[in-house]
């Protein structure tokens, strides 16, 4: 069996580009300590619960307090299969066929003590005199698992779905941790590293399940001193922290502000060094004029990508001709090109997240109707689909959310690119909620924009919106095919690369091809910009990682600047 | 007088239940839901089981009229119940933002009127020259240009003057801190949207004074007045503003109360965490239980003010208590 | 009010006879500078939201990437937003969504005011009472709340905005309304018609609308200007016009902001528009208001 490693390597550097424009500063720097962080968050955290929350509102704050068992390597974050230990020891190899894996929690670990400064109240001071101090062990981590993977009554755990191939979780002794699968699977790792899992205390969590909620108490660099819903959090070094040396700053200050504008004055004006979200291109230039070598730009791939859904229970669109020629028409390739310059899109990619071992390579995604290299051929072939369906010059209403960047600039492309083989499309825009509301339940749509954005990269449970719609959680065009279902089962069930792999291009093949049930357009790309002087971070496909920033230092003059 | 202050009172107690039934109304007239928007907000996957866990919680699963009386009876008690996007107590999140928003509301009508009395003044005196009409046209603008805009404007102007006179952008401080704490660094933050805000309440005010200065001089004691050679400055002093002042303090009053929670459009524009972001915020989120608690704060406060008002005028002139 | 109407119109009718309409005019413009220049503004705004076809030199709504964000010059006179289209075409097709969202809600809501005003005044009792009640409960919204409140409920559009902003207007004017023909309603005249067998509608129409006239002219100039002013707060929000519709408010929502240092004509512009046309109804509206209401008039 020929192994992938070296193609995906090349796929790597295709897909994931990381560009690093810095005067001067290379990798290998010694970090300095001291000095407070300051950044900016585009949202408001509905709670402090990362198990219950799919924003990255609740991770861009409250990461910082916590540890996680596994998670994506914050020296190489751009990789998207180099998973390392955070709690445990090493990385552990599967045993029993691939459906044991025992993991080593270290030692040392304790939850944090009380900040000096913390704001919180006579009861939350209790709880934290009572845990502070003591041993972070395996039943700590084993009690956190328990609530994400079997979530106790009245407890919200959004991602129980990726875990359905556990069948036990146990900690035989304070320092190993016991997961037995029902079946080996390529996706549970990458599961067990998603940003979302912060490790709780048993203790807080036996005392009330929805203390984390509102409250927080963790292992991580970070101390808790203050947080002020809808404005601003405040966090201070941990200094008994088990990772030697880190974290380097003395303590971060985040504000809250949804709005672009204020975020990118923020930077310009001082008032917030980074923004890990993600900006606009056109804001990057600007900063860039206005700020020269005093801002750094990092870019890269983004695991978020744009739909188009055509509503399979609607006529003409449940005539597979009619679904590929929609696809046909869109010159992805040329699109990809000045779109970019505009909006934060640019990788073109099929169901993988482009980059990932199991993507297509260029030359297999040519091959996908949709992402043929000649758009003239693809027009014509979409002309001729239409025209032996019977939709020539068909109307229809495109449906997209009411948000500029970058669903109305794309959507407006894709009429555009609609419009060249005949099709008249109005677009209708509804803000978020009445969007989600057409999309999800009343289904009144013809085609609608769709969008699915994930945090770590996990192909394998990435695409389970392809499944049904009556097994996948977030399928909307309203179609149901077994097959897929099937070979997405296979493909969770095999450990085997090379076989998951395989059986990955062949699912892509009847979702885009074959069928066209819906389709990707372009995948996101992400360009966050940070003044110069923040060093240590580096850009990762998804920004819901690498964001507990203890591995984050300063140099002058922010080192010493003093923030209000 | 008693059956006078009764019969307002009386009238205060219709309209507030007549504005809770409003919005009860208009909250769930709404489409969409508050769960599916926390959990399909961004695209991921997430559990279908979580959804409904999400609104049994929240308790938008029963029916209507039962949450309509269990928000009623909550109200009598002054339990507003939970925010249903972030848990908490709505009394908290209100409370968080109350101070932040009263100083705004404090600060735009000290400018207001600093603008207002002055310049009216000024208008009523000089009518129909062309100081009246600068002055006029100079308030009207300030009713005609968009407040946001306006703040769009300064901060705009800001960091512009800033980077050409010290060569680096200053940016107003986006987080608060209260006035006792630091209260250069509080100013600093509130006065630009004060300003902007100021100015557009100013217009109403100004206009105010002007008309009611033009009537009060109208009026036969001040013809006696100046038959008597009294000089025009002391008339318009010691008879005439204080006199015309009645309808100017109703106006402030009542604007007063639309600050607080209305100035929804500036504190988007600055960032500001006020109960005006607040209120949008909760309409996007659909969070029901919120916005029907932020409007009837609103509504609230409004119609105490009217109703002090009410009592104000009744107790200055005796004709009003027995129409 | 009556009789000093007809007094006003009385001299009017003298000075035309005897003197020239250029006199007139220019006599007109010495008495009311102010209400001239509005009336004025208010002309040229609506010659261009006529005309929109004639004059734009460009297409407000196709796309057009390549010339995006591009400064004021010779081939675009304001220069190109973010998507690339032309501010100056947009700037004017935008006044004909103005005028239209701005006509509309001050015209159904003062009209819809007037007459329930009226009739409110006139039947009194019950009605009366329970009327008044229920405009105090919308009079204590503020505007833009519950403007944005039935958007979210109708959702965004052109058509939803107008019914958005139409209904606070509602209860403002029936306020205003209702105490002008409160006044009318006390005079025994209307009492001795009633007694000789007029009819209600013959009443209603003949004696007491052309006596409210006054207050509701004056209430739709005001209404004008706001209606402009909260469609472009909606709009600001992403709650009112959609794309790509061409309205001033939607021209300051989104890139405006974003592109505020690098591109500022787009966030400048509009809002000098939105400014000069309500300033321009106020004015009017201010004259209007001066010339009917005759207390105000200086000595």
């Amino acid at each position: 069996m020929r192994s992938v490693i070296p193609k995906s390597a090349l796929a790597l550097a295709l897909g994931v580009t990381t560009a690093l424009w810095v005067g001067g500063a290379a990798a290998a720097e010694t970090p300095k300590r001291g000095g407070i962080l300051l950044y900016v968050i585009p949202s408001n955290p509905p709670s402090a619960d990362a198990h219950r929350e799919t924003t990255f509102g609740t991770i861009h704050p409250f990461a910082q307090f916590y540890s996680v068992l596994i998670r994506v390597n914050p020296d190489n974050p751009a990789s998207p299969t180099d998973i390392v230990c955070d709690l445990c020891t090493e990385m552990p190899k599967p045993t029993n066929g691939g459906k044991k894996y025992t993991f080593k929690i270290r030692k040392g670990v304790t939850w944090h003590k009380p900040a000096a400064g913390a704001k919180v109240s006579k009861d939350v001071k209790k709880v934290y005199d009572q845990v502070g101090g003591t041993p972070l062990t395996a039943q700590d981590v084993k009690a956190t698992f328990d609530r994400i993977v079997f979530p106790p009554k009245g407890v919200k755990s959004a991602r129980k779905g990726f875990y359905r191939m556990v069948e036990k979780i146990s900690a035989p002794d304070d320092e190993t941790l016991v997961f037995d699968l029902k079946y080996p699977s390529g996706a549970f790792i990458p599961a067990v590293a998603a940003p979302y899992n912060f490790v709780y205390s048993k203790k807080v969590l036996d005392m009330d399940q929805h203390w984390v909620e509102k409250n927080v108490l963790g292992s991580g660099p970070f101390r808790f001193v203050e947080w002020q819903p809808g404005a601003f959090i405040k966090a201070e070094r941990n200094p008994d922290y088990y990772h030697e040396g880190k974290p380097y700053l003395d303590g971060t200050e985040a504000i809250f502000a949804k709005k672009y504008s204020i975020n990118l004055q923020a930077l310009r004006g001082g008032r917030a060094y980074i923004q890990f979200r993600g900006f606009p291109p056109k804001m990057r230039d600007d900063l860039k004029k206005a700020l020269g070598d005093k801002l750094t730009v990092q870019e890269s791939a983004w695991n978020c990508v744009l739909f188009a859904t055509p509503n399979n229970k609607k006529k003409p669109f449940d005539d597979v001709r009619v679904r590929r020629a929609l696809s046909l028409a869109l010159d992805r390739w040329g699109g990809s090109k000045y779109l970019s310059k505009i909006a934060i899109v640019k990788p073109v990619g099929g169901i993988v997240f482009p980059g990932h071992p199991l993507a297509a390579t260029k030359e297999e995604l040519q091959k996908i109707a949709g992402f043929w290299p000649d758009i003239e051929k693809s027009r014509a072939e979409a002309r001729r689909l239409l025209k032996e369906a019977g939709a020539e010059g068909l109307e229809f209403v495109f449906h997209n959310r009411a948000v500029d960047m970058p669903y109305k600039i794309v959507g407006t492309w894709m009429i555009d690119q609609w419009a060249k083989v005949g099709l008249k499309v109005t677009q209708r825009v509804q803000p978020t909620a009445p969007f989600y509301a057409t999309l999800r339940t009343k289904k009144d749509f013809d085609v609608s924009m769709d969008f699915n954005c994930q945090s770590i990269v996990n192909p394998l449970i990435d695409i389970s919106k392809f499944n049904s719609d009556d097994i996948s959680g977030n399928q909307y065009a309203g179609y149901q095919d077994r097959e897929l279902d099937k070979m997405y089962d296979q493909m969770n069930r095999t450990g085997d690369v090379a076989e998951q792999r395989r059986i990955m291009r062949a699912y892509e093949k009847r979702a885009l091809d074959e069928k066209a049930y819906q389709f990707p357009t372009l995948w996101w790309y992400r360009i966050i910009l940070h003044r110069s002087e923040v060093k240590g971070w580096k850009i990762s496909p998804s920004h819901y990682l690498n964001v507990d920033l203890s591995n984050i230092w300063l140099e002058e003059p922010l080192r010493s600047a003093k923030p209000k | 007088m008693y059956q006078y202050i009764v019969k307002r009172l009386l009238l205060v107690v219709p309209t507030l239940f007549g504005a809770a039934v409003l919005v009860f109304l208009l909250m769930h007239l709404i489409p969409g839901d508050i769960c599916e928007l926390r959990m399909a907000g961004e695209g991921g996957y997430f559990d279908p089981q979580a959804i409904d866990d999400c609104r049994a919680e929240i308790g938008i699963d029963r029916p209507m009229y039962v949450q309509f009386f269990d928000w009623i009876w909550g109200i009598i008690r002054f339990d507003f119940g939970t925010s249903m996007w972030t848990g908490q107590p709505i009394l908290y999140e209100m409370g968080l933002r109350f101070e932040l928003s009263l100083q705004l509301a404090i600060m735009t009508t000290v400018i207001s009127v600093l603008i207002a009395i002055p310049l009216g003044t000024i208008s009523a005196i000089k009518q129909d020259t062309w100081i009246d009409y600068v002055v006029r046209s100079f308030s009207i603008a300030g009713i005609a240009i968009p407040s946001f805009w306006l703040g769009i404007m300064i901060i705009l102007g800001i960091l512009v003057i800033t980077q050409a006179w010290f060569g680096i952008p200053w940016m107003p401080p986006i987080k608060y801190v209260p006035i006792w704490v630091d209260p250069g660094y509080n100013l600093s933050m509130l006065i630009w949207p004060a300003v902007a805000t100021g100015y557009r309440y100013s217009a109403v005010a100004t206009r105010m004074t002007r008309s009611a200065l033009l009537e009060v001089l109208r009026e036969d004691y001040i013809r006696t007045a100046r038959a008597k050679g009294l000089l025009e400055k002391v008339i318009i002093n010691r008879h005439a503003l204080k006199n015309s002042m009645l309808p100017v303090v109703t106006v402030i009053g009542i604007e007063f109360a639309f600050l607080m929670g209305g100035l929804v459009v500036t504190e988007q524009v600055f960032n500001l965490n006020g109960l005006g972001k607040l209120f949008v915020e909760s309409v996007i989120n659909k969070d029901y239980t919120l916005t029907q608690a932020l409007v009837m704060l609103v509504v609230t406060i409004f119609v105490l003010m009217n109703f002090v008002v009410d009592l104000f005028y009744g107790w200055l002139d005796p004709r009003i208590r027995y129409a | 009010m009556a009789v000093s109407e007809v007094q006003v119109e009385a001299a009017v009718e003298e000075f035309a006879e005897r003197a020239p309409l250029p006199l007139v005019v220019l006599d007109l413009i010495r008495r009311q500078p102010l209400g001239t220049a509005g009336a004025f503004i208010v002309i040229i705004m609506i010659l261009m939201a006529a005309s929109a076809e004639f004059i734009a030199p460009y297409d407000p709504i196709v796309n057009d990437f390549a010339n995006m964000l591009l400064a004021p010059g010779a081939e675009f006179w304001m220069g190109t937003d973010e998507f690339g289209r032309d501010i100056l075409s947009r700037l004017i097709y935008g006044a004909r969504t103005a005028l239209f969202v701005g006509f509309s809600c001050a015209f159904i809501g003062a009209t819809a005011g007037l007459v329930l005003g009226v009739a409110s005044a006139y039947f009194g009792g019950t009605f009366d009472l329970i009327f008044q009640r229920v405009m105090d409960v919308f009079m204590a919204f503020p505007l833009i709340i519950l403007a944005l409140a039935v958007v979210s409920i109708l959702g965004p559009g052109i058509q939803n905005v107008i019914i958005a902003i139409t209904i606070p207007f509602i209860p403002n004017c029936a306020r205003v309304v209702r105490s002008s023909a409160l006044a009318i309603r006390e005079i025994p005249y209307i009492d001795a018609a009633r007694a000789l067998g007029f009819s209600h509608a013959r009443i209603i129409l003949r004696h007491m609308v052309p006596n409210v006239m006054a207050p509701y002219l004056i209430m739709i100039t005001a209404f004008v200007g706001q209606a402009i002013l909260l469609e472009a707060s909606l709009s600001y929000l992403g709650l009112g016009v959609q794309e790509p519709t061409p309205a001033w408010g939607l021209m300051l929502s989104g890139g405006a902001e974003e592109y505020a240092e690098s591109a500022p004509w787009i966030a400048i512009i509009p809002g000098i528009a939105i400014s000069l046309s309500v300033f321009g109804f106020n004015l009017f509206g201010d004259a209007l208001r001066d010339a009917l209401d005759p207390k105000l008039r200086s000595q």
